[in-house]
């Protein structure tokens, strides 16, 4: 084929490399000892070692940011989800009032700098006591993952014809029954994508997570960043930390592969 | 799909507009209430009028940080663009390597951004990372930490680095979508391999990469953890951008009135070059189909 010859696996070896190089550094430092990593230079360590993960598994100052970190992104998706399905639904089947009013509203919230948010949100969930819980982030990061959600649900939903809502309707399947038994399992990998998106978002996040927590809910970006700040740094503990964040993104990835480009397909992100 | 009138969806709706609002309106609204007045302390407010946004608007803080803002988006949307559609025609189509390039493509996207600022402030250090004391040791002078030049590409090459994948995947998703007919009646009239991208794939990658330049408009604009970590905006204030100088106003100093007065324009400056761009595009995507 002709065209197969426009195509050069070596930029994609390069872009790949490119990718992989910073991150196999960090990888590589996260086996080292910090004598190690501030004495001698290699693409190797010398001495493997995995101090600095046991370390991070035995120290709860290190450990609870992870958890910390899970349940808010879990519970983020979660309430994303939920709310976002229902209304998804309703923007790609009906029109009512205000309908394109309201999706365009929602669309700004996405373009809104989380620096505009960090103060009012510190003070708002300061007055209602959630300051420093799982439940202020998770809500706080609802701010552009719900109208993510909506957005990219809606897109899918559009794509299943509206005649099996209305011959589940005539054979007699109420509304809840009909979305729970029959429409979501049509958009089994829409809500995949979605949950994906979600996580995503929610897990990179660091400015208000890290304005929103301080001790018992401290998210595992806060833990990286004040570690830097207090007493000198400890390289070869914050890489394994760094590495550990990697993780669950590599999990997430690896069962969304298959519908990734899918969801990307539909131009929604 | 012609869609029913129907009111009761409303109630559908409710949920997310009543979780949204909790969450966007009421913030909103005390960064309003904060940018027209005036405190001491002892929650003892003043009224001020518009006092503070004109101060922010002719203060020099605010003009240099969204004078490095407006740069760094430039150059960053200049880099990727075409840097994105270029890796994004030469992916698999598919097969296992195509699924395996996704996979690792996709990767730098799910790294937290505080760890992005990590990975490169590792990196690029002349103890003891790879790239630092590569270019130290062939004599070239690169210290992001106290060189401005230096920051600045490091933060660049840290963004292309972080999110050139996000252009790769949506434009990849947009090729994806071109039957093989195309290919063939081009390669039948022996069209030119930019002749092909010019007719064929760029029109049919329009829609996704409007998509793209939009969204990394956006992010681009509201960076804040990765230059945090990597420079904490230094050295001096060279590496500033919008939210680290806001976020240092607003819970670094508390100035509330001036903070918010700062917010409310920094997102309408987002708000209104995002709409430009939309429509901008959107009108030259038209004019492009007829």
């Amino acid at each position: 084929m002709n065209k197969k010859s426009y195509k050069s696996p070596i930029i994609m070896f390069v872009y790949i490399v490119f990718l992989m190089l910073p991150i196999y550094w960090l990888l590589n430092m996260s086996f080292k000892t910090n004598v190690e990593i501030l004495g001698t230079f290699s693409m190797f360590p010398n001495k493997f070692t995995l101090h600095n993960y046991v370390t991070i598994f035995t120290d709860p100052g290190w450990y609870m940011g992870y958890i910390n970190s899970m349940s808010y992104v879990v519970i983020n998706v979660i309430i994303s989800l939920a709310v976002a399905l229902p209304a998804a639904y309703a923007f790609s089947r009906y029109t009512f009032m205000g309908d394109k009013h309201l999706f365009f509203w929602l669309l700004t919230n996405r373009m809104a700098p989380p620096a505009v948010f960090a103060l009012p949100f510190f003070q708002l969930y300061s007055s209602i006591g959630l300051f420093d819980t799982y439940w202020a982030v998770a809500l706080a990061h609802t701010l552009f993952n719900v109208p993510l959600s909506v957005w990219i649900l809606e897109g899918f939903m559009r794509g299943v014809p509206k005649e099996i809502d209305e011959t589940a309707y005539i054979d007699g399947y109420s509304f809840f029954k009909f979305f729970r038994k029959i429409f979501m399992p049509l958009i089994a990998s829409g809500i995949g994508v979605t949950a994906f998106f979600c996580f995503m978002f929610s897990w990179v996040e660091l400015l208000l997570s890290r304005t929103l927590t301080s001790v018992n809910a401290k998210s595992i970006g806060a833990t990286m960043t004040r570690t830097v700040s207090a007493t000198g740094i400890d390289w070869g503990v914050l890489a394994a930390a760094g590495i550990l964040t990697i993780v669950p993104g590599i999990l997430v990835i690896y069962f969304v592969r298959n519908h990734i480009a899918k969801g990307f397909a539909l131009g929604r992100v | 799909m012609n869609k029913t009138v129907n009111q009761k969806a409303w109630f559908l709706v409710l949920p997310v507009f009543l979780l949204v609002a909790f969450s966007a309106v009421i913030p909103l609204m005390t960064v309003i209430n904060y940018s027209v007045q005036d405190t001491f302390g002892n929650n003892v407010f003043s009224w001020v009028g518009l006092d503070w946004f004109e101060e922010i608007i002719h203060s020099q803080r605010m003009h240099e940080s969204l004078g490095r803002q407006a740069m760094l988006t430039t150059i960053i949307l200049l880099i990727e663009v075409p840097f994105g559609i270029f890796i994004a025609l030469n992916m698999p189509k598919k097969g296992f390597w195509a699924s395996f390039c996704l996979v690792v493509i996709a990767l730098p996207l799910l790294i937290p951004w505080n760890v992005v600022g990590t990975i490169w402030q590792i990196f690029g250090r002349k103890d003891i990372g790879l790239l630092g004391h590569t270019l130290a040791s062939m004599g070239i002078e690169y210290n992001y930490a106290q060189d401005v030049l230096s920051a600045w590409i490091t933060i660049i090459v840290m963004d292309v680095w972080h999110w050139t994948s996000l252009i790769v995947l949506l434009c990849y998703a947009g090729l994806q979508s071109i039957p093989d007919a195309y290919y063939q009646a081009a390669k039948i009239d022996q069209a030119s391999r930019w002749s092909v991208f010019r007719y064929i794939e760029l029109p049919k990658m329009s829609g996704v990469l409007l998509i793209a330049i939009l969204l990394r408009f956006m992010d681009s604009f509201m960076i804040y953890s990765e230059p945090f970590v990597l420079t904490g905006g230094g050295p001096g204030n060279s590496t500033t951008f919008l939210s680290i100088d806001l976020v240092n106003m607003a819970l670094g100093q508390f100035d509330l009135g001036p903070a918010s007065a700062y917010s409310l324009m920094y997102f309408l400056v987002v708000l209104l070059v995002s709409w430009v761009f939309f429509t901008v595009m959107t009108s030259i995507d038209k004019k492009g189909a007829v």
